[in-house]
Parts: structure tokens; sequence; C-alpha cells
């Protein structure tokens, strides 16, 4: 008994270590707050929301989207593998057609890169990335505007994609954006409404009504971690687990005989519990919030000024 | 009692089955992961591919240069037929040896290119040349694409052995054979980990 104890303690604090590990010394991708991140105070404010109103322009025109990220330096790491993790992370472009494009700018190294999704790359091949980024921004960065550069390419670049008969933007948007892809919820109904109580008796059993929850907690957390790799909907299975194991162990404590009978307690204690996952991706907020739809396969190209 | 003790523990463990089938053994795991090896495998040739068909170019491009290094582009277009005589196709996964050859191959080509790129920055024409600028771009967007596919690659391959030896998926991988996918490495990783050698004696322009 100690010792399956002791293993689960080593896998809850190797489950620690692992998700806290994710941060190495490379450089943070900021989260996608808006249609332009700026982290260097380059862009005056106006400026700002000149640029987010051309990208929201754009987007409700031609459906493509659009974003421009500025940061101080991407070191150590070369721009291009730095906007490569971004775009991998962010997943720009509507969720059906993936039309995204990224702009990254690091001020101190000099540098900037278009980074083009896959689906756009007929549209804007590499060479006109490097084109727009010879013609448009780099000689209005080397007089320092900035926001000139960035609006004269993103025109250009929004009339390459224009150019290439993508879908129509779907009035609502609705069908066009929505979370990331979550496995079968069937599966996760199943998981929920039915393993999860019996699991969670069974741990209550054996280990007791303080110890049980936590580890139910940790078990749930675990394995939907290594279900879907994603720390959050790892954390809300932890919760839901720390949950229905207490439900469980009360009730097994008050009415021992019938929660050890068939009839499992109020499904409605965990059934919210459910629903979260399906609202997960959407950052929300009434602001933007990418398509998920972008991958991005190392098209576009690199420049300095 | 005995036997309500019975049905108890028999719904247990049935629970537990259930709960083993649904995640435990890893079958459909292996088919997804199987599959997205493949196709990041595709995707690596595919890259390849694409930058084989770009040498030709380049290579005539820089010929038109008078007294351009002849080593240097020669021993690009060996490596470049070197790595397209080996026939890629998606079996090579299966084949170590196969597979240390043609990543050995594309290595080689790599390092020719990126000598090339090199050398030319030493003949103003060649960088006034808009063809042969139009080629660079190319060139660069295609390497960064084969740098894309091979980290996919790696990571699905990792994914899929980790599936393949941990227990107890691995049941399941001794079952259906499924064994451990080569991943890519670094064929020169020697040759990287010395500083680059850099000689100021020669001209600028031989």
């Amino acid at each position: 008994m100690t010792a399956l104890l002791r293993g689960l303690l080593a896998f809850g604090l190797w489950l620690l270590i692992a998700l806290g590990s994710h941060a190495q010394d490379l450089q943070p991708v900021p989260a996608l707050t808006d249609r332009v991140i700026d982290q260097t105070g380059t862009l005056q404010p106006e400026q700002r929301q000149a640029l987010v109103a051309q990208l929201a322009a754009l987007e409700k025109e031609v459906g493509s989207q659009f974003v421009v990220l500025l940061v101080r330096s991407t070191q150590p790491e070369d721009i291009a593998a730095y906007a490569q993790r971004v775009g991998d992370q962010w997943k720009i472009g509507r969720r059906t057609v993936g039309d995204g494009l990224l702009i990254v700018v690091a001020t101190q190294d000099r540098k900037v890169r278009i980074e083009v999704a896959k689906t756009l790359e007929g549209a804007i091949p590499d060479l006109m990335a490097k084109r727009v980024i010879n013609e448009q921004i780099t000689p209005a960065f080397r007089q320092g505007d900035y926001a000139g550069g960035l609006s004269a390419a993103v025109r250009v670049l929004g009339g390459l994609a224009k150019g290439e008969g993508l879908p129509a933007p779907s009035a609502s948007g609705s069908g066009d954006y929505g979370g990331e892809d979550g496995p079968d919820p069937m599966v996760w109904i199943l998981l929920t409404v039915v393993m999860l109580p019996a699991f969670a008796k069974a741990i209550v059993g054996v280990f007791g009504r303080k110890l049980g929850p936590l580890l139910t907690s940790g078990g749930a957390g675990g394995l939907a971690w290594l279900l879907t790799a994603s720390a959050a909907v790892a954390g809300l299975a932890a919760v839901v687990g720390l949950v229905v194991a207490l439900v469980v162990g009360v009730l097994g404590f008050l009415a021992p005989r019938v929660t050890r009978g068939r009839s499992f307690p109020a499904p409605g204690g965990w059934g919210g519990g459910g629903g979260g996952w399906g609202g997960g991706g959407s950052s929300g907020g009434g602001g933007f919030s990418s398509g998920g739809g972008g991958d991005f396969g190392g098209g576009g190209a690199s420049g300095s000024w | 009692m005995a036997l309500e003790q019975l049905a108890t523990w028999t719904r247990r463990l049935a629970g537990v089955l259930v709960f083993a089938a649904l995640t435990g053994c890893g079958y459909n795991d292996f088919q997804r992961l199987d599959e997205e090896v493949k196709a990041g495998w595709s995707e690596v040739l595919n890259q390849y591919q694409r930058r084989a068909d770009l040498v030709p170019n380049l290579v005539s491009t820089v010929k038109g240069e008078a007294n351009f290094e002849q080593e240097t582009l020669t021993k690009v277009v060996e490596a470049r037929s070197k790595a397209t005589a080996i026939q890629a196709t998606p079996e090579l996964i299966n084949n170590p040896e196969a597979f240390k050859k043609f990543q050995a191959a594309q290595g080689e080509l790599s390092g020719a290119l990126s000598r090339l790129l090199v050398v030319t920055e030493n003949y103003p024409n060649l960088k006034a040349n808009q063809g042969f600028q139009d080629l660079r771009v190319q060139l660069e967007g295609t390497e960064n694409r084969i740098t894309v596919a091979r980290n996919r690659y790696i990571k699905t391959v990792q994914d899929y052995n980790v599936l393949t030896r941990s227990f107890p998926t691995n049941l399941t991988a001794m079952v259906f054979r499924y064994e451990v996918k080569p991943s890519l490495t670094v064929a020169n990783e020697a040759q990287i980990s010395l500083p680059p050698a850099v000689n100021f004696d020669k001209p600028a322009a031989k």
C-alpha cells in the first residue's frame, strides 16, 4: 500500500515538474489578446488602434486573420523559429479555412518576419512576402515609421489574400471561429458520468475520505492531461474529480448503502463540469480570438532593416 | 452477504476493465499516431523534393557568374544527385539502413548549399542579380519548411515511441508488433559542435 502511495506521489510530482518545465530560456509566446500586440511601446495608441481597425476590416472583408506582434527580441532564437512557435500556438486563421498571417517585428534585433499559414502560401509565396518586406516594411522602418510600414504591408498582403478567392467570411462568423477541437464528446460524457464516480468510489473506499478525493483529483487531472495534452482541461478534470470524490465520500458516509448500490449520487453535482471544456478554447471577452485553423509550415520570409 | 460482495467486486472489476479498454490499451492511439508519422514523413520528403527541384535553377544562375568557385558548385551538384538517387519512398522509415543513408545525403546537400550561399556573398554581381536573390529567398523558405517538417516528424515519432514503450500500451504494441520508429537526427553532430573555422587569408574573390 505504501509503495502504491509513494508511486502515486511520485507521479504527481512528476506531473508538476512536467507542467512547469515548459517554460525554458526561450522567449515566451504572449497571449493572443488583440490583432496588434505591441510589447515594446513602439506604436502610439492611436497608431495601434488604426492598425487594429485596418486588420479588423480586412478580416471582415476577406476573412483572413492577420496579427501583428512587436517584441523586443527573439534571442536566443532566430526570428523564423520564434515566429513559427508563435504561429503554432496561436493558430490564427479561420477554423475551416486556416488563412492566417503573422507579422513579427523584433525591434531590438531589427528583424522582421512575415509568417504565412499554409492556406495562404499560394496567395502570398515567399517571394511576395520578401518583396513586401523589401519594399513596404524596410524603407519605412529605417526612417522609424513603424506604423506606416506595417500598415502598407498589411494593405499589400491583404490585397494578395483577397485575390486568392478564399471562401467568403460568414456573416455571423460563428462557424469559422471556435474553440479547439476537443476529443469526442461521448468519451467525455462517459468518463465523467460513468467512470469518474466509480473511480472515485473505489479510491475513496481504499484510501479513505481524506486522501481519496485528493488522489481522485490528481488521477483525473493526470488522465485528462494525458488524453488531451492540455493543462486547462487537466485542471478542470482535477477539480471535477475532487468535487465528485468529495460528494461520493460524503454521501458514502451519510448513506453507505445507497452509494454502494447502483444509483450514483446527484449527477447535477458534476454535470456542470462537463460543459466547461466546450467553451474552453475561445478566449472570449467580446474581443479578438483566433480561429484556430491556421497551420504554419514555415512559409513566409524574413528581413532586417 | 458473500454474494452481494461478489457482485460489488464484479462490478468494480468490470468498471476497471471498461476503463482500461477505453483509455489504457491505446490501440486507437497507435493507429492515429502511425498515420501521423507517415504523413509527417511524407511532408519531410515533400519539402526535400522541393529543395532538390530548386537546386538546378540555382546552379545555372550561379554558373552565369564568370569564374565562380567551381569546387563549391560541383559539390552542390554532386550532393543533389546523390540525394535524389535514393528512392525517397514512405517505406524508408521502416528501413533503418536506407533511412540513415537518405539522411546523410540530405545533410550533405544542406551543407553544400549553405557553403554555396556563403561563397556567393563574395560576388557583387550575384548579389545584385534579381533572379539569384529570388532563388535565394525561395531556398531560404524551403529550408525553413524542411526544419518545420522535420521538427513535426520528430515530435510525432516521439509520441509514437513513448506509446510503444510505456506501460500498459507497450503490451498492445507487443501484441500487434508495433516497433519503435526511427527519429531524425543531425548527421554530422561532431562537426556542428565544433566552432566554425574562420579564414581571413583568402582574397575576397578568387
